[in-house]
């Protein structure tokens, strides 16, 4: 239940997101039913509400979706599934139905865990989506109700958990303080997708 | 086809194909502790990138205004364990409060 509440808030405010960001309801939908990755929508929307380029949008979207990839092999040989079916146990292979499934005791609970979250989360996640694009179409200036700053705060509800040592806050600030400082000099999107580049240093140092 | 058409499908597209690899490929190929351990950093670095835009840049200046009260609330009640409603709402109420009042 709390978790349904989550997704749907969380729906929500991408749906006020995409809007606010310029996305017609039907784009903001669309990103949802067919992209369906929270953080990655969030980007796509940031990116080119900033005034961002389509491949700086598209470029960042994949890398953050690329977590999906690795959440897929460890379904695979879980879900045995093919054809059609795979395709779409694929939609909905994410942060939440992965989660839930790495949790249970044995196959076939793990099969039933993965379907029911991914499939429940969908459908919250779409519903509430077209809700929050609804309702911030309707209400004009997103500052005054305080979006401007919802959108930013749930980014920080994403990258929180997964802080989980010294060297993730201290990657975090530096990629913090190099989007700052390219931002006045880069075209938008520019200051987000280079922050990889630092991904890739860390990544290898240790 | 606008900006934002080429965003919405060609985002939808790799993010089927990130998912989709993920099931078909052998898992030699993607499971390498190189690619873990960056992968694993790639989500803080992006979305970390992301707040501060957000939060900071107007066009391509840099400001300090409602959205950073709300999002120091934000990772105040983060800090205090607060659910994700409570982070965001609370991070909306605070902007918005500064915006119209202030």
């Amino acid at each position: 239940m709390s978790v349904a509440f989550t997704v749907g808030l969380y729906g929500a405010a991408f749906g006020a997101a995409g809007v606010t960001a310029g996305f017609s309801i039907l784009q903001t939908c669309l990103l949802s039913l067919l992209l369906f990755s929270g953080a990655s929508q969030f980007a796509v929307v940031g990116i080119m509400g900033a005034g961002g380029a389509a491949i700086s949008a598209i470029a960042t979207a994949t890398l953050l979706g690329f977590r999906n990839a690795l959440y897929g092999l460890q379904m695979a040989p879980i879900l045995k599934v093919s054809g059609i079916k795979r395709v779409l146990a694929a939609q909905i292979t994410i942060d939440e139905s992965t989660a839930v499934a790495t949790l249970q005791e044995n196959d076939a609970d793990r099969r039933r865990g993965f379907y029911i979250t991914g499939v429940g989360v969908y459908i919250f996640w779409n519903l509430f989506t077209f809700l929050g694009a609804l309702g911030a179409s309707a209400i004009g200036d997103p500052s005054v109700w305080g979006l401007d700053a919802a959108v930013p705060a749930a980014f920080c509800g994403l990258i929180w958990p997964r802080l989980k040592n010294k060297t993730h806050f201290i990657v975090s600030a530096v990629a913090i303080a190099w989007a700052l400082a390219l931002t006045p000099i880069s075209p938008a999107g520019i200051p987000i997708i280079t922050t990889v580049i630092l991904a890739v240093i860390f990544g290898l140092k240790r | 086809m606008s900006a934002i058409w080429i965003a919405v499908i060609g985002a939808s597209i790799t993010a089927f194909l990130n998912k989709y690899i993920g099931h078909s490929v052998p898992e030699r190929w993607l499971n390498k502790p190189r690619v873990i351990k960056i992968n694993a950093l790639v989500p803080i670095v992006l979305l970390s990138a992301l707040v501060a835009v957000q939060t900071f840049a107007t066009e391509k200046e840099l400001v300090i205004d409602q959205r950073a009260a709300g999002v120091a609330v934000a990772l105040i009640a983060l800090k205090f364990k607060a659910s994700f409603p409570v982070v965001v709402l609370s991070a909306a109420l605070t902007s918005a409060a500064v915006y119209n009042w202030f």
